[in-house]
């Protein structure tokens, strides 16, 4: 039994910090019942359940990379025990085969071979080059490389049929818990068991969407995963990593670029959005020069230098990082904050130009009159009708920020090279995409990873804004 | 009128689709228009009057369809003919005015290539004709100077002036029929008039028939020559204009004509329909009315009337069958008109008010001019009394009043309320001092914050100025204290909880004045808090307001252009234009023995819902708008619309003369 010692990286404090922010939320609401109400039509929105589910899967695999540790080495017994060099979190420690099991370089998804060819010695024929086969992809299967199509699609079906059937144990639970609580309103006896309800869609939660997204992520997961043990799903990259093993982990770095960097930015652009359309006068001169002056320097320079003099301050003093891990992380925040401070001010001068709009509205008015004071005016009345324009900034900025990370990562100046994420794949990829016969699947995965990703945060954030604009409801 | 029909709508049904249905708003209205002649439909917002003007042009929205019907012009039946060929009707044979003329012409686009677009399209005018065309065209509808204004930009151009243009585009295709739907709601009156006259001159000269859509019976007692009245989708009487006025036969008609607010009803609380409109969702399956009407009977709710004739051509669709000009009306009961007494004290005190507003410009903001948009101001308001601001559009008078709670700051003069200067005063203090003195606005929509409920909304002024004693010690308190307001505006105890859009505009108003009185002000000033409502619902918030005043004795100062309301409300009268009170005084005499040629004016202006010897010699009628307080006239603001100016006007300010009880700002008063 090795030991191991818990490693806390300040992305990790910053990712549970919110979402225990988020619980707290969560409790503070269903005290509120106005709030629990709107959140109530949010759980009935059918398009925006489905992609709750799947966004929450990917938060999952956030999470799971987000406890990090560091293995205990064999030592001799009464020494101090050493640590290993690499932190892992506990996502690599369930995925160990994805991450122990590397090629030699790439090979396509399902492959039992190597996409490059390499001169091998062959007993009896001397040096014959040819594509060598994998290490791990397929090795089961022995000398019957031909029935990979037949193996894996056996293999599928079957894990397919089994979590089928979990899925059904799933929505017999929920059947049940659904049809008890009708019962209790004992007029829908009636009108048939909590399944009729789900299937028609009567629930008030919005039950069958859910199931349904379960339902097809279970079957194309499960027998994802468990292949992934025997074959490269994903193929592998230029020096033999497993790309599902990198989709992973980047869903993490997507996660902490899309938040953190909101999270910076968000309180700079309301506040100072608000302020200067509510004050006007100088307050608004001042806050209107410094975006118009941030927003005139080209932005990629001015990130190019934030983070160029940043990594020169990181690499000048190597003794505050105990591991590369450390270091990468640190790099990862820098960056978010320098995201978060370039690019406020495209959402300040909406909310200035819509608070313009507010403050000569009528009930800004009566409020003046009842000399309530601005800054209860701003928070009362001006900001909660400002939130659907934030949710869709914040929303639209998240896309915009997973993208903006590859962008940089092209220009050499995002994350730390050690760090996998969304934007150093794609940058990979321009290489692969020159190269002839083209190697197309680290890209293809990482950009419908990406899709997904920013889809599901699109729709669920389109029903949240739905459900609390209150002219709609 | 014994000519063929021009146009015949038959059993016309349009529908809006919602979800998976289709909601009715037109639900099968028939009538006919003949040429020459003006068919005015009539009724309150949201029972189907644009909807089925946009049908007939066939115009509706993304989400209307036509669910049955036909329309014919001419014997052609519209609604069968395809889009291609549809369009060549539009504007040619069928033109259409809408009711904000800011929005309904481009503004990139000059004049002349907005008029010149249907001439090239249905008469196929190009150069020097179309030009010629259009000279001729901005000729007729009273456009002087016209040469230069097909070169300018509709920003160029008041309000009547381009409701004027917007005309001359109708006329262009010299169409047969014209749709004009609420064409001088947006209007001034002085304005009003002056293109109510240009429409009716129009139509004796071309032979046109006309569709006017309206829910202003003097507009309809001006215009039109027959009426037929919609209630929720349907029409509930047609009459010609004689009949219609003498003997209304429905009581919605009879309803609508005795929610109107007039001196004869002083004293008096207005005749009010009760509940509002069913919604498109929820239509009742009798007649539609007899939720509201106070001559129901069983039969009501179970069948919808067919249509009878009470007279010839006077069709009604009512199951009551009334004695001819019987009214199915209960009478009223006077409310004690608490006119204040004039007390010795004054409860407000407003000497030479000014708002300037700078004008700014180029790199630097350097001040070049002023908006004199309040120009020296006084009045002057007792406890308990109604005084009435009254003024066209852009007078100032909006200014006055937030200028008077210093929500804007004025530039001069003095604001004293109960003996106390507001102007100038430290926020701290005018915290305190604006608890007596509040405002309700005229937008019920943009007055109430949509994501407060409101018991918030109405707690809010209490909670600001932490009242003493039992209103802002605990919450239980409190509550009960929202709870005492909604009952004394009229709504449930239930409306703490919900949001303001679940309310309909007369309510939204009630809940302001509500917000409003929490706060147990003196004064309260309303800035036209009836002109976003339909009659009825006028009718009651005008009730509400003066039995408030009976019962708390609060003053008003009543912002408004509606001389009606005036008339009915107020106890002093002052008149604004452009910046300054022309003339003030009591009610009675102001409005019966008008002494300034504008109040004249005004008043002369106004279409009374009523028959009247069609004298057009008596009216009188103002040239021109309303000039920019930019750039106010010398001498007199009024002299380049007088009909009385002198030089003397042209070159002094009149001086104030006392005439009797009034003062009037005039060099000629009589």
């Amino acid at each position: 039994m090795t030991g191991f010692q818990i490693v806390v990286l300040w992305s990790d404090v910053l990712v549970w910090l919110l979402l225990a922010a988020g619980i707290g939320l969560g409790v503070l609401i269903s005290k509120s019942p106005p709030l629990l109400a709107a959140w109530r039509r949010v759980g009935a929105n059918r398009m925006g359940m489905a992609s709750a589910t799947i966004l929450l899967a990917f938060l999952l695999i956030g999470l799971l990379d987000s406890l990090h540790y560091r293995v205990a080495l064999d030592g001799k017994p009464g020494e101090k025990t050493q640590y290993g060099i690499e932190v892992l979190s506990l996502l690599d420690a369930l995925a160990a085969p994805l991450r122990t099991k590397n090629e030699k370089t790439y090979s396509a998804p399902f492959a039992t071979r190597l996409y490059a060819k390499e001169t091998v010695d062959v007993p009896g024929l001397g040096a014959v080059r040819e594509f060598p086969r994998l290490k791990h992809g397929g090795s089961h299967l022995g000398e019957r490389e031909d029935e990979v199509l037949a193996d894996a699609g056996f293999t599928a079906f079957r894990l397919a049929v089994l979590s089928l059937l979990a899925w059904l144990a799933v929505v017999a639970a929920v059947a049940t818990r659904v049809g008890a609580t009708a019962n209790t309103a004992a007029d829908i006896a009636v009108d048939g068991s909590g399944w009729q309800k789900i299937w028609r869609g009567e629930t008030v939660f919005a039950w069958n969407a859910v199931l349904a997204t379960l339902g097809l992520l279970l079957i194309v997961v499960v027998p994802l995963f468990y292949l992934s043990g025997q074959y490269h799903v994903f193929g592998t990259d230029k020096v033999g990593q497993d790309v599902l093993y990198q989709i992973l982990k980047s869903v993490r770095t997507a996660l902490i670029i899309g938040l953190v960097t909101t999270l910076v930015m968000l309180p700079m652009a309301v506040l100072l959005g608000i302020v200067a359309g509510y004050f006007r006068g100088w307050v608004d001169d001042v806050i209107q020069y410094l975006y118009t002056v941030l927003n005139s320097i080209p932005g990629v320079l001015l990130i190019a230098a934030a983070v160029l003099m940043m990594q020169v301050v990181i690499d000048s003093h190597p003794e505050w990082f105990a591991t590369a891990a450390e270091r990468a992380d640190l790099r990862l925040l820098a960056l978010c904050f320098i995201l978060g401070i370039t690019s406020w001010t495209g959402l300040c001068r909406l909310l200035r130009g819509e608070t313009l709009k507010l403050r000569e509205l009528e009930y800004i008015q009566a409020a003046q009159a009842f000399g309530v004071s601005s800054w209860r005016i701003i928070l009362r009345h001006i900001l909660p009708n400002l939130m659907h324009i934030v949710i869709i900034a914040l929303v639209m900025d998240f896309s915009g920020l997973v993208l903006a990370e590859a962008v940089l990562s092209y220009v050499g100046i995002g994350v730390d090279p050690t760090m996998t994420s969304f934007g150093t794949m794609i940058n990979n990829a321009r290489m692969e995409l020159g190269r002839e016969p083209v190697v197309w699947w680290s890209l293809a995965a990482a950009f419908s990873a990406m899709f997904i990703l920013v889809l599901a945060a699109n729709l669920f954030a389109d029903a949240v804004r739905d459900a609390f604009d209150p002219r709609a409801a | 009128m014994t000519l063929p029909p021009m146009l015949s709508v038959t059993d016309l049904r349009l529908g809006f689709v919602a979800g998976r249905q289709t909601l009715l708003a037109v639900d099968g209205i028939s009538f006919t228009i003949s040429r020459g002649e003006t068919f005015a439909l009539l009724g309150e917002s949201g029972c189907g009057k644009s909807a089925t003007a946009q049908g007939l042009m066939r115009l509706l929205p993304s989400a209307g369809r036509i669910a049955g019907g036909s329309v014919s012009l001419d014997g052609e039946d519209l609604l069968a003919l395809p889009e291609a060929e549809m369009r060549t009707w539009r504007g040619r044979r069928m033109a259409m005015i809408f009711q904000e003329p800011a929005t309904s012409l481009n503004p990139v686009l000059t004049v002349g290539r907005q008029i010149g677009e249907v001439l090239e399209r249905h008469l196929g005018l190009a150069g020097v004709a179309a030009t010629e065309r259009m000279l001729d065209l901005l000729r007729q509808v009273g456009i002087a100077d016209p040469e230069r204004r097909l070169a300018e930009y509709p920003f160029q151009l008041s309000g009547g002036m381009k409701q004027r243009v917007m005309i001359a585009i109708a006329l262009a295709g010299e169409p047969e029929l014209l749709i004009a739907d609420e064409p001088t709601t947006a209007l001034d009156v002085t304005v009003q008039a002056q293109i109510l006259d240009l429409l009716a001159k129009l139509q004796v000269d071309r032979g046109m028939g006309m569709l006017l859509i309206t829910h202003d019976l003097g507009v309809v007692a001006r215009m039109a020559h027959r009426i037929g009245v919609m209630y929720a989708g349907e029409l509930v009487e047609v009459a010609s204009r004689e009949d219609f006025f003498t003997a209304p036969a429905h009581p919605y008609t009879q309803a609508l004509f005795a929610a109107l607010p007039e001196v004869s009803r002083r004293g008096a609380a207005l005749i009010t329909i009760p509940g509002q409109v069913p919604s498109l969702a929820a239509m009742p399956a009798g007649c539609r009315f007899a939720e509201r009407c106070p001559q129901v009977m069983p039969v009501c709710r179970e069948q919808s009337p067919e249509w009878r004739e009470a007279t010839a051509g006077h069709a009604v669709r009512c199951h009551w069958q009334s004695a001819l000009g019987e009214s199915a009306l209960p009478v009223v009961s006077a409310v004690n008109d608490a006119v204040g007494q004039e007390t010795v004290g004054n409860l407000l005190d407003v000497a030479d008010l000014k708002v300037h507003f700078p004008i700014r410009k180029g790199i630097l903001q350097r001040t070049v001019g002023h908006v004199f948009a309040v120009d020296g101001v006084s009045l002057a308001i007792s406890p308990g009394r109604t005084l009435a601001l009254v003024g066209e559009s852009g007078c100032g008078k909006t200014t006055v009043g937030k200028a008077l709670l210093q929500l804007i700051p004025p530039t001069a003069g003095s604001v004293r309320l109960t003996d106390r200067e507001l102007v100038g005063m430290a926020a701290k203090p005018l915290r305190a001092a604006r608890r007596h003195m509040q405002m309700v606005f005229q937008d019920p929509f943009a007055s109430l914050n949509p994501r407060l409920r409101v018991g918030e909304i109405i707690a809010e002024g209490m909670s600001a100025f932490r009242l003493p004693g039992q209103l802002a010690s605990d919450v239980e308190t409190r509550e009960r204290a929202v709870v005492a307001l909604l009952d004394r505006v009229g709504l449930p105890a239930t409306a703490v909880d919900r949001y303001p859009h679940e309310f309909s505009g007369g309510q939204r108003q009630r809940i302001a004045i509500a917000r409003a009185l929490a706060v147990l002000p003196e004064l309260l000033i309303c800035d036209e808090p009836t002109s976003a409502l339909d009659v009825s619902v006028q009718a009651q918030i005008l009730n509400l307001l003066k039995q408030l005043q009976a019962e708390l004795g609060v003053a008003y100062l009543f912002i408004t252009h509606n001389f009606a309301v005036v008339e009915y409300l107020a106890h002093d009268v002052a008149v604004m234009y452009l910046g300054r009170i022309v003339e003030r005084g009591r009610a009675e005499e102001v409005l019966q023995h008008a002494r300034h040629p504008y109040t004249q004016a005004l008043l002369s202006a106004v279409p009374q819902p009523r028959l009247e010897a069609d004298n057009g010699a008596k009216r009188i009628r103002l040239p021109g708008e309303t000039p920019s307080p930019a750039n106010p006239p010398s001498g007199c603001h009024f002299h380049p619309r007088c009909p009385k100016a002198t030089d003397l006007c042209r070159e002094r300010y009149p001086e104030s003369t006392a005439v009797g009880t009034h003062v009037v700002n005039c060099h000629w008063p009589g």
